[in-house]
């Protein structure tokens, strides 16, 4: 029985090989039929076609989009120069044969080496510069001596170039070779073929974020080819389309003036017209020149901007994360108004301090600031008055009314990689910590967190939608660089709509309160120095974030190593009662936010509001008060 | 005494081939002689590389050949789950290289997991069968299609099509010789046809392209169809007798893409024309009958199971691959067998040589 079954089996399979291979079979001849049709057939067709590949196609890379701010002045564009080209593959002796074309043009170390780093980046078969932008004669000696270097081109190409230099770097951003990441970009959205004869590739900033509206249209040359695949003459071309034109809101004066401003000092600023979100200004300092990077960074320059303690490579207005300090408070203010906690005539006698279980918390000045209602609470700074509404709001009401003011999220702006800083709570304590004792909250850390100190870390960006949301009455917008993106072939201009992200629901009498309070800070408070003899009212609120704690000792500047030093900020807006700009500003390790910060805004405003510009840089005004918060 | 070197030498080296079945080892040469002849027109400064390759993927299928088939079925469900663990792996913490998650890096190496199921799936499949030989009911076929879908869905969400494809096609070869039934392959096979516009619809963007490409190579003559056109061309070109090794100007222009990996085909054809062709074929037809004489002749039905499976892998792979630079079959990535420049594909399919003669080998032991 077993073994008939077993017989059945084997026949089964026998016959399921017969099949198989009747089927390899067909398919096999079906391969043949296919050649057959392809190779004797079509033969004369197809010969044809492989005679006219002589004919190939070169792509012609598009002339990248221009960025231009808001009033047409140029901020990126692009020149045309030669370049000598190496094609590595090509060349038995590359040492040699850079040695020999050093005699003939000039080739500086830091070609080679920059030539170096792109050979180990490069697939082979490309062609790589060794020197770029040709001067005439160089052009002309080279031409000379051409027989002498199989596998070294002369090729025209166009550069990109940011004629002011050093200026809105982490802003513009830059470009660079394309890497294989950029590759995986590119074939993500279908464009290998038009991206075939482009070398670069946005890296970061706006370049990066509106790569593919500034690329263009690679357009094709047929070429006639010898045998050795060497053009010999065209035959048709279609033209390139170049990339759309982008036009900002910034302000390249304004932003000018706003770099000049923070003279030597690293910080960041964002200036937005509260009533679209667009950004005026976008500064992180210190800068660098992003002319560096359009033709491959050589070695040495990359290790300075890249080790430098300046860290000139982060972008501070939006990934620079900050404790708002003080700045803080005018938003506290609107929660117990919001909440019904305060109301703007309930007082708080300061003696100083607060004392919280068996912690005192100080208040800056010493002696307290007397009976302190809410104006007074903001004008001059008083923390003992937030040190009491801590608890009276809870950290979680806290967080809920901060959110809605974009504290602690990302704020959408046109430049990728933005951080999120931290916007504490119970929730967030939770998840951030491991151990048990650490993820509980206590109530001390919610007074810590009521001026602004503690886990709060806010980017510069978030601060500047914060108060550009205030100022506009809490209609909030998404702010954003470009105004405009021109299409290069019909001139159409495609608007970036101001279109409000939401209104956050409040009691405009309470917006009234604190904007109240805050013209108060500019004429008679932790601001008033700064903006003395303004010809505009303004509103602000001065901050100091800690880097250091003091432990209960007393805080001096000059004694402090520069690194440790507290940084200053200030958020403001004007003219008070029309907000046409909304600033957050920061200047790390600058000390006291009325000192360092407050005179970066003044000079801002007067330019954007007057016209007037500043006959030197922001000075630090070292009388301007004391310290005005913990 | 003076004898006694020359008899160690032959007693060595009579255990060294003692596993390998000559036939099938002669057209594998001749398969390989063919690439190294075409690697020396697409890419010469390949062919050190190709040839180390070769070496380790000869040492690795006389390492297999040698095991029992016994020792082959008691291996497979541990080389299936470490397949599995390790495309899940890939799946959570994969490397992406051009946008499909496909690569697993281990620290020590890069590996493409989804390489190994091509031949541990078919392994598998055929021990399940052997454990279930006097009685195979349709519930067996269901567990076994579940086996193989669960490896097939990973890869897919790699994405990776292709593969995908040919590891499902190695588990259906095993499903099919065990003896399904052909009114559930019928079944199988309408099903597929009306689910095809829902199977549409889950296709990423690039795999669409890749099919709708193939209707219409012309619409898109610089980006996708490209690849196709300019292979087509090249096989047109060489006519009956070819353009000779190392003439053609597809090849030597660089108009062919990939073409020393999935385009090599097209560098042959365009060389050696349509008797080239048909002796390549007729290489490879040689090929897959031996294996199906070692399946017919097998003594156990995992033995029969495998043999017939890896057998079908070849022609697969063949078929796919030249259909698909002939221009009939869409663009997937499948290598030329033993043709095709790269070690992964060429260790893959020496392994499934080295089981076809480590099956043959258990034959003849049974016999004696």
């Amino acid at each position: 029985m077993k073994i008939t079954h077993d017989d059945d089996a084997l026949g089964k399979f026998h016959s399921r090989l017969a099949v198989a291979g009747g089927f390899v079979l067909l398919c096999f001849v079906l391969l043949v039929l296919r050649f057959a049709w392809l190779q004797i057939i079509q033969y004369g067709y197809y010969q044809t076609r492989a005679e006219d590949n002589r004919i190939s196609l070169v792509p012609i890379a598009p002339s990248r989009g221009l960025i231009v701010d808001r009033n047409n002045l140029q901020l990126a564009n692009n020149y045309s120069a030669y370049t000598l080209e190496i094609t590595p593959a090509q060349i038995d002796h590359l040492e040699r044969t850079i040695d020999d074309l050093a005699t003939v043009i000039d080739i500086q170390p830091k070609d080679r080496k920059r030539f170096k780093k792109l050979l180990e980046e490069s697939k082979n078969f490309e062609s790589l510069p060794i020197r770029s932008r040709l001067t005439d004669e160089e052009v002309a000696k080279f031409v000379a001596q051409r027989y002498r270097f199989p596998g070294v081109d002369l090729k025209a190409r166009l550069f990109r170039h940011y004629p002011k230099e050093a200026f809105a770097s982490s802003t513009l951003g830059y470009i660079g070779r394309i890497t294989d990441r950029d590759l995986d970009k590119i074939e993500a959205i279908g464009q290998e073929a038009n991206y075939r004869g482009t070398d670069h590739f946005g890296k970061t900033g706006l370049e990066q974020h509106y790569e593919f509206e500034l690329h263009g249209t690679t357009g094709f040359e047929q070429v006639e080819v010898d045998a050795g695949g060497r053009a010999v003459r065209t035959l048709a071309r279609t033209a390139p389309v170049p990339g759309n034109n982008l036009t900002l809101t910034l302000d390249a004066e304004l932003q000018s003036i706003a770099e000049q401003a923070f003279g030597d000092r690293k910080g960041a600023l964002v200036a937005i017209e509260p009533s679209t979100g667009g950004v005026l200004a976008l500064v992180s300092m210190p800068n660098y020149d992003p002319n560096l990077f359009v033709d491959g960074i050589d070695t040495q320059s990359w290790k300075v901007l890249n080790e430098s303690p300046d860290k000139p490579m982060v972008n501070r207005a939006l990934n620079g994360v900050y404790p708002p300090g003080s700045t803080f408070k005018p938003f506290m203010a609107l929660a117990a108004l919001a909440s019904g906690k305060r109301t703007p005539h309930q007082a708080i006698f300061d003696p100083g301090f607060y004392i919280f279980g068996n912690h005192t918390f100080r208040d800056d000045k010493k002696g307290g600031h007397g009976m302190v209602d809410m104006y007074k609470s903001i004008v001059e700074s008083c923390d003992t008055y937030y040190y009491v509404l801590a608890n009276d709001l809870g950290i979680d009401n806290i967080a809920r009314f901060m959110a809605e003011f974009g504290f602690g999220n990302f704020t959408g702006i046109d430049i990728q990689g933005e951080s999120k800083g931290v916007l504490p709570s119970t929730d967030w304590k939770k998840k951030r910590f491991k151990s048990p004792a650490q993820k509980k909250w206590y109530a001390g850390e919610t007074i810590s967190i009521s001026i602004g100190q503690g886990y709060n870390a806010y980017t510069p960006i978030q601060l500047a939608q914060a108060v550009a949301t205030l100022a506009n009455n809490g209609t909030m917008f998404r702010p954003h660089l470009v105004k405009f993106i021109t299409d290069s072939r019909t001139g159409v201009r495609k608007l970036v709509e101001p279109q409000p992200l939401k209104k956050i629901d409040l009691n405009p009498e309470h917006i009234e309160v604190i904007k109240q309070a805050m013209i108060g800070v500019n004429k008679e408070g932790t601001g008033a120095r700064a903006f003395a003899g303004a010809e505009y009212v303004s509103a602000g609120k001065t901050g100091t974030s800690q880097v250091f704690s003091l432990k209960g000792a007393e805080y001096k500047h000059h004694s402090i190593k520069q690194e440790l030093r507290d940084h200053a900020l200030f958020i403001a807006f004007a003219p008070a009662n029309a907000p046409k700009i909304a600033l957050a500003v920061v200047v790390e390790n600058g000390g006291f936010g009325a000192q360092a910060a407050a005179p970066i805004a003044r000079q801002i405003f007067d330019y954007y509001l007057l016209g007037k510009r500043p006959k030197a840089p922001a000075a630090v005004d070292e009388a301007a008060v004391e310290r005005d918060d913990e | 005494m003076r004898q006694a070197f020359p008899l160690v030498v032959r007693a060595w080296w009579q255990r060294l081939i003692s596993p390998l079945d000559l036939p099938l080892l002669g057209i594998c040469g001749l398969l390989l002689l063919v690439a190294v002849g075409v690697m020396g027109s697409a890419s010469p400064e390949r062919i050190g590389a190709q040839l180390t390759n070769m070496a380790l993927a000869l040492v690795i299928m006389r390492v297999v050949a040698g095991l029992s088939p016994q020792r082959l079925a008691s291996m497979a469900v541990l080389v299936y789950l470490v397949g599995i663990g390790l495309l899940i792996g890939v799946a959570l913490f994969g490397d992406i290289s051009k946008g499909a998650r496909r690569w697993l890096n281990l620290g020590f190496m890069r590996s493409q997991p989804s390489e190994i199921m091509k031949i541990s799936m078919p392994l598998l499949l055929a021990w399940f069968f052997h454990q279930r030989t006097t009685r195979l009911r349709l519930v067996d076929f269901f567990i076994a299609a579940l086996l193989l879908l669960v490896p097939v869905g990973l890869i897919m969400r790699q994405p990776d099509l292709g593969t995908a494809l040919l590891v499902l096609a190695a588990g259906f070869y095993v499903i099919f010789f065990a003896g399904l039934s052909w009114k559930i392959l019928g079944g199988m096979a309408l099903i597929a046809l009306a689910t095809a516009p829902v199977a549409w619809s889950f296709l990423h963007d690039y795999q669409r392209n890749r099919i709708l490409t193939l209707l219409d190579p012309e619409k898109d003559p610089l980006g996708k169809g490209f690849h196709i056109i300019q292979s087509t061309i090249a096989i047109g070109s060489g006519g009956i007798f070819g353009k000779g090794w190392r003439e053609g100007t597809q090849s030597q222009l660089e108009f062919i893409p990939e073409h020393h990996t999935d385009f090599i085909f097209a560098v042959f054809a365009e060389e050696f024309g349509f008797v080239g062709n048909v002796a390549l074929l007729t290489l490879y037809g040689i090929l897959i009958g031996r294996g199906f004489v070692i399946a017919a002749q097998a003594t156990s039905l995992f033995g029969r199971l495998l043999a017939g499976s890896i057998t079908m892998i070849f022609f697969t792979y063949a078929f796919v691959n030249i259909g698909m630079v002939s221009g009939f079959l869409p663009v997937v990535g499948v290598p030329l067998p033993l043709v095709s420049y790269g070690g992964t594909s060429l260790v893959t399919l020496f392994i499934g040589i080295g089981m076809l003669m480590s099956i043959h080998k258990g034959r003849m032991l049974v016999q004696k």
